[in-house]
């Protein structure tokens, strides 16, 4: 039997390693303060949308035309419809417009 | 992972594991087509199937791992891999720490399972959950996260079989289902306080860092210039707390 342990089974457990101590320390260093004070709070709050709106912006920005137009529109479909409405909804518009305007 | 039903059931009800059950179901069904897209894209960069399974079951982050695999091939050092990954992830810390402060009475065997299964949509459930002023109880903490944690395996196993049938994922827009379901997140989170400054404080810094850094840093840069902004807005005392505090 060959090794299991290759190169890539070595950066994947390290991988893992990494991702796992974003995960636990946050936390661990956090806790160690009793109160919290209320500008940490209030950027604790803002954490959810400002990481999630970097995963968003850029891929509305730099991919082209049919993308922005698509993020445009699901940010005017998604205040008032539900989330899967709003991804299957976006994902044929860019399939649509990818196709009439390339 | 194998856990007894009792380490679940322990300090909460049944009917708060099938809630949990309940709000995975949506999360299994966005998150299939990038379960299924990583298993393939991982087999074509080179991986074996066995690796492609590793990937998905130990580091389990989506978007790492797709930065992963663009990386492996031995053009790029294996620490510069890891450190990519790392980036990528970095986020979570922000994530563990808002969670922690949820799980305080978690055990520390249950606090170390529940880090492992904290990915955006169970970061993001957990704060909506709070936010109803539900509690966030062990049974429905795991009843969340491990279907989400199962189903991820599997579609990466799938994907990595079947990797051939989604020959051109871009006729289908399915790679662009990523960013939309991301963007149907940070419309959840549109109620609270100083959500648009932040929004478009994070839009602005990821957008410019994107460009002048590159992918993965638009993310660290572009969430620190967004939640920099809220703590400096913040009022420097919660209102409606002056009063407790005296």
């Amino acid at each position: 039997m060959t090794d299991p342990f290759t190169v890539n089974v070595w950066i994947i457990l390290f991988g893992a390693l990494a991702t796992y101590a974003t995960r636990f320390g946050g936390h661990v260093v956090l806790s160690r303060f009793e109160k919290i004070h209320p500008r940490v709070e209030a950027a604790l709050n803002a954490v959810p949308a400002a990481v999630l709106t970097t995963l968003v912006a850029p891929a509305a920005v730099f991919n082209g035309p049919a993308e922005a137009i698509t993020m445009a529109l699901a940010l005017i479909v998604g205040w008032r419809a539900p989330m899967l409405v709003v991804v299957f909804l976006g994902a044929a518009t860019v399939a649509l417009l990818r196709s009439l305007i390339g | 992972m194998i856990l007894p039903i009792g380490f679940f059931m322990a300090s909460s009800s049944r009917s708060d594991f099938l809630s949990g059950i309940r709000d995975s179901v949506p999360v299994i069904v966005a998150a299939a087509p990038f379960g299924v897209l990583f298993g393939a894209l991982a087999v074509d960069n080179g991986l074996s199937l066995f690796e492609t399974v590793l990937m998905s079951a130990s580091i389990y982050a989506g978007a790492s791992q797709m930065v992963g695999i663009e990386l492996f091939g031995g053009t790029v050092a294996p620490w510069l891999v890891v450190l990519s990954i790392f980036a990528v992830n970095f986020r979570h810390v922000l994530y563990s720490a808002a969670v922690g402060r949820r799980i305080t009475h978690f055990t520390p065997l249950q606090k170390a399972c529940a880090f492992f299964f904290l990915i955006d949509p169970q970061y993001a459930e957990t704060e909506r959950r709070a936010e109803q002023e539900k509690p966030i109880t062990v049974a429905w903490y795991f009843g969340m996260g491990v279907p989400v944690y199962l189903f991820w395996v599997l579609e990466g196993f799938l994907g990595g079989v079947f990797g051939g049938l989604i020959s051109e994922p871009e006729t289908y827009g399915i790679d662009f289902l990523l960013p939309l379901y991301f963007l149907g997140l940070v419309l959840g989170f549109r109620t609270r306080r100083n959500w648009t400054p932040v929004v478009i404080a994070s839009a602005i810094g990821s957008i410019i860092a994107f460009h002048f850094i590159g992918s993965p840093w638009h993310v660290s840069v572009g969430a620190l210039t967004g939640i920099a902004l809220a703590a400096v807005i913040a009022p420097p005392v919660r209102p409606g707390r002056e009063r407790a505090s005296q």
